[in-house]
């Protein structure tokens, strides 16, 4: 029972390290749920994110050729789930589970002869002088350049669904996408754009597990955090900045379960890993239903 | 990818079994192999595909082998193993401990095909059991580790709560403690025997906890990776040598050797002599092997942990003896006296001076 040899941080540093690359996945989703779609398919699209953009990484030696390669998998993925529901008018939430699984799989094919080789090394920043700051700095300002790409992102997110007409028109077409239709909007080409981003953002999520965290390749290594990340969208109630708090939420349990049990603290692992889906599912109670985008998961046609 | 053309294979045998065929060609001698992680892992399951391929080369067309990878431990693995006797198995090994239950239950089903199964307790007549005495290399490794630690804090990354994970911590720890007596474990368990981002987080924990030695009882590479991302952490290669990773963070490691055993016990079963045994075999027989000790560990020190290494293997020298306590401050081994197979084999306590309980 030694609290002191926890370093809070440490602690917070590694925190913002660990929520990475749910936040990368779970902004892209945000985007596609307030455009109306329901894509189940995010752990799917992270994986295959993981591996092509490890394969481009150690093809090329240059971490950020294989992130861009990880978006490119991760939106090409997610292309065919556009494909399928906004071309065939498939159900959103069966074509998103097969997703996943097909994800799962197609990964595991290309990473064939991939498994236990290293990835060049994804430098750190110490951002100058302000890294130096004492506590501020290690937390903040000295990590890998994927972090502030993923917070970037939800400042980004944030004032595109707020402040630009661009997403005021996205969230049109979540809600109401008859009346969008009605307005002239272009519902299924906004839509296909909204399921591409996201898929970019859940395979760029993907290869932060597989190029900056492990890193190294492995079979469906990225264990779940597609799932979190669905669950995060849901527990942010679709915004932004709420999503972060999330992902800090689901980050910390994990790495603050280990440092518990590092420093000899009989709590039962279990009881950790379960508090954040207990703090979803208690937010989902406690908050006011019809607060999800009106279309979502609903087909559109323009014939009816 | 192996597990797919499995799955045909076996309903096709299936099939066969339900027209009344044989279903089991005597030609060739087929050996399975069921795997808890893919073969690539660079740890345990690399060491036991490496056996696999050793059985290949020595027997050439006279055997065929199959494997399944990345097979659950639990109900899983019983339709894994089914469908393995199904198209034809003679000798099927199973190299995880979780498949314990899933190889008696399918073994109880079909007496005619045998089973090895790896660090397991449960034997039958077609069912042997084989593990190594890992924790013979562990004593260097602790040595070694209390040698080489300033910090005096060494990480442990467990994987299950089992004796043979406890086997190795309490040896560790007792040799650390020997050359060094302020040291001190810091035990995080991953529950799991391969997962590179847990594995990865728990390596970086430790070392934030202030750990500059990190022992990891996973399969794969990454607690590796996290130490040399650190700079001045030390590791040791588990299950296989993970040179890739020498002569710093990988100071040494722990080689499991099953290539002679598998194909010892496969030209068992082709001579049909064979019968159900119990293997422990340690580093004095080949099946435990100490990495080679690299630069990093001053000269004295890698002098020191070979003459350890060898006075075990010689037999010499047992990791546990006496004078030892358990965790409790009870007495467990007198002066002199040496802990017998059969409290190794269900270890279930820490010896004194480990702190923090064993997860139930």
């Amino acid at each position: 029972m030694d609290f002191s040899s926890i370093n809070p941080i440490l602690l917070l540093a590694s925190l913002m390290v660990a929520a990475t690359p749910i936040i990368l996945a779970a902004a892209g989703e945000l985007i596609v749920e307030r455009a109306g779609v329901l894509n189940l398919g995010v752990e799917g699209m992270m994986i295959t994110g993981a591996i092509t953009g490890f394969i481009a990484t150690v093809t090329t030696g240059s971490p950020w050729i294989g992130f861009v390669a990880a978006a490119a998998g991760g939106a090409g993925l997610s292309l065919l789930f556009a494909f399928l529901t906004q071309f065939l008018l498939s159900n959103q939430v069966a074509t998103g589970l097969a997703l996943t699984l097909f994800g799962l799989g197609l990964s595991a094919l290309l990473g064939q002869g991939y498994n236990g080789i290293k990835a060049p090394e994804f430098p750190r920043i110490d951002i100058p002088v302000i890294s130096d700051i004492p506590v501020l700095g290690p937390i903040l300002f000295s990590h890998d350049p994927m972090v502030y790409v993923g917070i970037g992102l939800i400042a980004g997110t944030w004032y595109f669904l707020k402040y630009s007409r661009a997403g005021l028109i996205l969230r049109a077409v979540g809600e109401n996408h008859e009346a969008a239709h009605a307005l002239g909007y272009h519902v299924i080409r906004i839509r296909i754009m909204a399921i591409a981003f996201g898929g970019a953002c859940a395979g760029l999520g993907g290869a932060y597990i597989s190029l900056v965290r492990v890193p190294q390749w492995t079979d469906g290594m990225t264990a779940g955090a597609g799932w979190i990340a669905l669950a995060i969208v849901v527990f942010a109630s679709w915004r932004p900045w709420r999503l972060l708090i999330g992902a800090y939420l689901f980050g910390g349990v994990t790495v603050l379960q280990l440092n518990l049990q590092a420093a000899g603290i009989a709590i039962p692992v279990e009881y950790l890993a379960m508090s954040p889906y207990i703090a979803t599912i208690l937010v989902l109670v406690l908050m006011s239903a019809g607060r999800a985008p009106g279309s979502l998961g609903k087909i559109f046609h323009a014939s009816r | 990818m192996k597990r797919r053309t499995l799955l045909a294979s076996g309903a096709g045998a299936a099939t066969l079994a339900m027209m009344g065929l044989p279903a089991r060609a005597q030609d060739k001698t087929k050996v399975g192999f069921v795997f808890v992680g893919p073969i690539g892992d660079g740890g345990w399951t690399f060491e036991h595909n490496n056996g696999r391929l050793a059985v290949e080369a020595a027997f050439g067309d006279a055997v065929e082998t199959v494997y399944a990878e990345n097979v659950p431990e639990g109900p899983d693995a019983e339709r894994v193993l089914t469908q393995m006797v199904l198209g034809g198995a003679d000798l099927i090994f199973t190299t995880s401990f979780g498949y314990m239950e899933s190889t008696m239950n399918v073994a109880a089903k079909f007496p005619d095909v045998k089973f090895e199964h790896a660090t397991g307790y449960l034997r039958a007549d077609n069912v042997s059991t084989y593990s190594a005495r890992f924790y013979e290399g562990r004593a260097v490794q602790g040595h070694i580790a209390g040698n080489l630690t300033k910090s005096n804090k060494i990480g442990y990354i467990g994987s299950f709560p089992i004796p043979e994970v406890i086997r190795g911590i309490n040896s560790a720890f007792i040799h650390a403690r020997k050359v060094n007596p302020d040291v001190e474990f810091k035990i995080v368990w991953a529950f799991t025997w391969f997962d590179p981002a847990k594995e990865a987080d728990a390596a970086k924990v430790l070392i934030e906890q202030g750990c500059d030695v990190i022992l990891q009882h996973t399969d794969s590479t990454a607690p590796q990776a996290a130490a040399q991302a650190a700079g001045n952490v030390y590791t040791f290669g588990q299950a296989s040598d993970m040179g890739e990773y020498a002569p710093m963070p990988r100071v040494s490691s722990i080689i499991d050797n099953w290539a002679p055993y598998y194909v010892e016990r496969t030209q068992a079963v082709m001579d049909g002599t064979w019968t159900s045994v119990d293997t422990w075999d340690g580093i004095g027989r080949g099946m435990v092997g100490i990495g080679e000790i690299s630069d990093a560990v001053p000269a004295d020190v890698k002098a020191s942990a070979e003459a350890l290494r060898d006075s075990i293997a010689s037999g010499a020298y047992h990791p546990f003896t006496g004078p030892l306590n358990k965790q409790d401050g009870s007495a467990w081994l007198a002066e002199g006296e040496t802990a017998d197979d059969g409290t190794l084999a269900g270890l279930n306590f820490y010896v004194e001076g480990i702190d923090g309980d064993i997860p139930s």
